[in-house]
């Protein structure tokens, strides 16, 4: 009786019995939101991905049988398996050029030019506010020197793709270096008798490894989707291909895009754990 | 490198500390003079605090000794080498700073070791003497524990061996301790202590608590304004201040009203020799330590006019001793006495002050009371 008027009044149950009360109620009720959530969610990214996966092993003719085929039409298509290969070389380049660029160059603005963390801040984020057309636009004369300078390989696509990862990358890595107190660290290790190399490379770059991680995640997505700029400047990478494909074959061209979608699930699971390897803390009386 | 390290380890003393001379160092901040041509020499061995009050510059005298920051004029001279232009990895100099800064995907081991490795030790001999730091500093089980498993003064005794590591010719200590609670800092501070004398290595040890100061210093520097107000052994600066600022600065002090007159003061009544008997005569303020007071219960029946005779209006108890505040006629003073002997005075009592015949040092007359 007292469990029920105090539940009446709004305070928590005082009663033994479990799952009754308005704390317990207000849990199940949360409970139940947010499988509604994952539910709705789930359901919004996974029926396309059904939906592309179900496309892909249609036979043909009504009635036909479930196929593989377009799955294994993939490797008969000679010029998409080049386009996988650049796409994948590409986001490979686009990586580790944006890294080696943006690494050293936060670090030693956050050591030595603290002043010039605004001015970075505004040339990294620049790429986000120009669309892509108009990126294209501005590059086109400047890929006429690059194709002059590097040739016509798609590769070359890495220079503009630089600029446009600039600004996740640039995100990511500032939140991985606010992480850290980088200033004591670098100091720690100058006092030691390390070179700014040793410091960057030994010191900054191990303890920022789960932003180095996403940086390098981000950029790959961002490549391996990456049509407009590619399309535009007439070169042939995944999605040009993909789209090229689907006038022809459309089933091997979802196969393709759907590969690459789960490529993109697989480094972010890896990520996940790889970021989240270190030992338990223990509490230590002094 | 000297000697071995494991001597250490094994509790033999050894002296490779080098002199170290900071000769008119000038350090400007924009518009604000950090270090205004400090001179400091700092005998082979010896540890000399830097106290001061935030912002007098003591860490950036530091900073500058370990090549963290250019000074602006001066030079620094070590072991007879200037080493004024040095970048700060070619110093050869150990330091602790005040925030935790050992490399957290290291271990405590391979944190020690860092410095060795730079410096091409082998790697036997690197884990052998990183081995021998840690137990130095009480910690050779926790060799193998990341810093995020260790409590905050594990973590400063890890990089308290990962200085001396190298054989630092200085050994750079920027408030290593003031992150901690105050009894892990009192234990700590001993054992730095005991190290520093045991590795024999110059250490220069910069902080902003005087007890700190103090407590572990051959030497205490009491900066202000970028410059040494005083560079003395502790119970000099605590006891023969050679300024107002410092007598003000380092412990509790009451400033009472006094009369210059012929090189002596006359404070509440009583004739006291001047620590300066140059002090020009004429009306000031006469600086004088809690503990050269004492008390006396005063009779009702005694009704001359004294200036020392007042009542207690408050006892703050601090454990063996009390601080007991007395309003007199002309001030109110702080006096320290035992606690057994200031239970006898609870507030409210009428009391006599009996004032130590002790040199005083005066300044300029400013407000009344006592100051922390």
């Amino acid at each position: 009786m007292a469990a029920i008027e105090a539940a009446a009044l709004g305070y928590p149950s005082t009663s033994p019995t479990r799952g009754s009360g308005p704390i317990h109620r207000r849990r199940r009720r949360l409970t139940l939101f947010r499988v509604i959530v994952f539910v709705v969610m789930g359901t919004f990214f996974l029926v396309p991905i059904l939906a592309m996966f179900e496309f892909t092993t249609r036979g043909t003719g009504l009635g036909a049988a479930r196929t593989l085929t377009a799955w294994r039409q993939i490797f008969d298509y000679p010029d998409l398996i080049d386009a996988i290969v650049v796409s994948l070389e590409l986001a490979a380049i686009t990586s580790i050029a944006g890294l080696l660029l943006l690494v050293p160059t936060m670090i030693w603005v956050r050591l030595r030019l603290p002043r010039l963390t605004r001015v970075i801040e505004f040339l990294c984020l620049l790429p986000l506010t120009v669309p892509a057309i108009v990126l294209v636009v501005g590059l086109a004369p400047v890929y006429a020197w690059v194709t002059y300078f590097f040739g016509s390989s798609t590769l070359t696509l890495a220079f503009a793709y630089v600029v446009l990862v600039l600004p996740y990358t640039y995100r990511v890595l500032d939140s991985g270096l606010s992480a850290i107190d980088v200033r004591t660290l670098a100091e720690a290790a100058r006092s030691l008798g390390a070179g700014w190399g040793t410091v960057m490379w030994r010191i900054i770059a191990p303890n920022m490894r789960s932003a180095l991680l996403n940086a390098a995640l981000l950029s790959v997505a961002l490549v391996l989707g990456e049509f407009t700029i590619a399309s535009l400047l007439s070169f042939q990478n995944l999605q040009v291909a993909i789209n090229f494909l689907g006038r022809a074959n459309a089933g091997v061209s979802i196969s393709v895009a759907l590969a690459s979608l789960f490529f993109a699930f697989v480094l972010l699971l890896a990520l996940s754990f790889v970021g989240r390897r270190r030992p338990a803390p223990v509490q230590e009386e002094e | 490198m000297t000697q071995p390290l494991t001597d250490i380890a094994d509790g033999t003393s050894r002296e490779h500390g080098v002199e170290v001379r900071l000769e008119d160092l000038r350090r400007v901040y924009g518009n604000v003079t950090a270090l205004d041509g400090l001179t400091l020499t700092l005998a082979p061995g010896e540890l000399v605090t830097l106290l001061g009050p935030s912002g007098c510059g003591k860490t950036s005298a530091l900073r500058l000794v370990a090549g963290l920051e250019e000074a602006d004029g001066g030079r620094i001279v070590v072991g007879g080498q200037e080493v004024t232009n040095l970048p700060a990895n070619k110093r050869g100099m150990g330091m602790v700073f005040q925030a935790y800064s050992l490399f957290p995907h290291m271990t405590a081991r391979q944190n020690v070791a860092f410095g060795l490795r730079l410096r091409g030790v082998r790697d036997a001999d690197r884990k052998r003497r990183a081995g021998d730091m840690l137990e130095l500093v009480g910690l050779g089980a926790q060799a193998d524990r990341f810093a995020h498993q260790m409590s905050g003064g594990q973590q400063q005794r890890v990089a308290l061996a990962r200085a001396l590591a190298i054989e630092p010719q200085v050994l750079l200590l920027d408030e290593p301790l003031s992150a901690l609670d105050a009894k892990v800092r009192a234990q700590l501070r001993d054992e730095i202590r005991r190290i520093q004398l045991k590795v024999g290595t110059t250490t220069l040890f910069v902080t902003h608590d005087q007890e700190e100061a103090l407590a572990i210093a051959d030497r205490v520097g009491v900066m202000r304004a970028g410059r040494l107000e005083q560079l003395a052994s502790p119970n000099d600066v605590y006891a023969r201040p050679a300024t107002a600022f410092v007598a003000e600065f380092v412990g509790l002090s009451n400033r009472i009203p006094a009369t210059v007159t012929d090189g002596v003061a006359e404070v509440l009544g009583m004739r006291l020799p001047l620590v300066d008997p140059a002090t020009p005569s004429g009306d000031a303020m006469a600086i004088v330590r809690p503990e050269a007071f004492s008390l006396v219960g005063y009779s009702e029946a005694d009704t001359t006019a004294d200036p020392l005779v007042g009542f207690v209006i408050a006892t703050a108890f601090l454990g063996a001793v009390s601080r007991v505040t007395v309003k007199l006629e002309s001030a109110t003073v702080l006096a320290q006495l035992p606690t057994s002997e200031a239970r006898a005075y609870p507030a409210g009592t009428r009391v006599r002050l009996n004032l130590r015949t002790d040199p005083v040092l005066v300044s300029p007359l400013t407000t009344v009371g006592a100051k922390g």
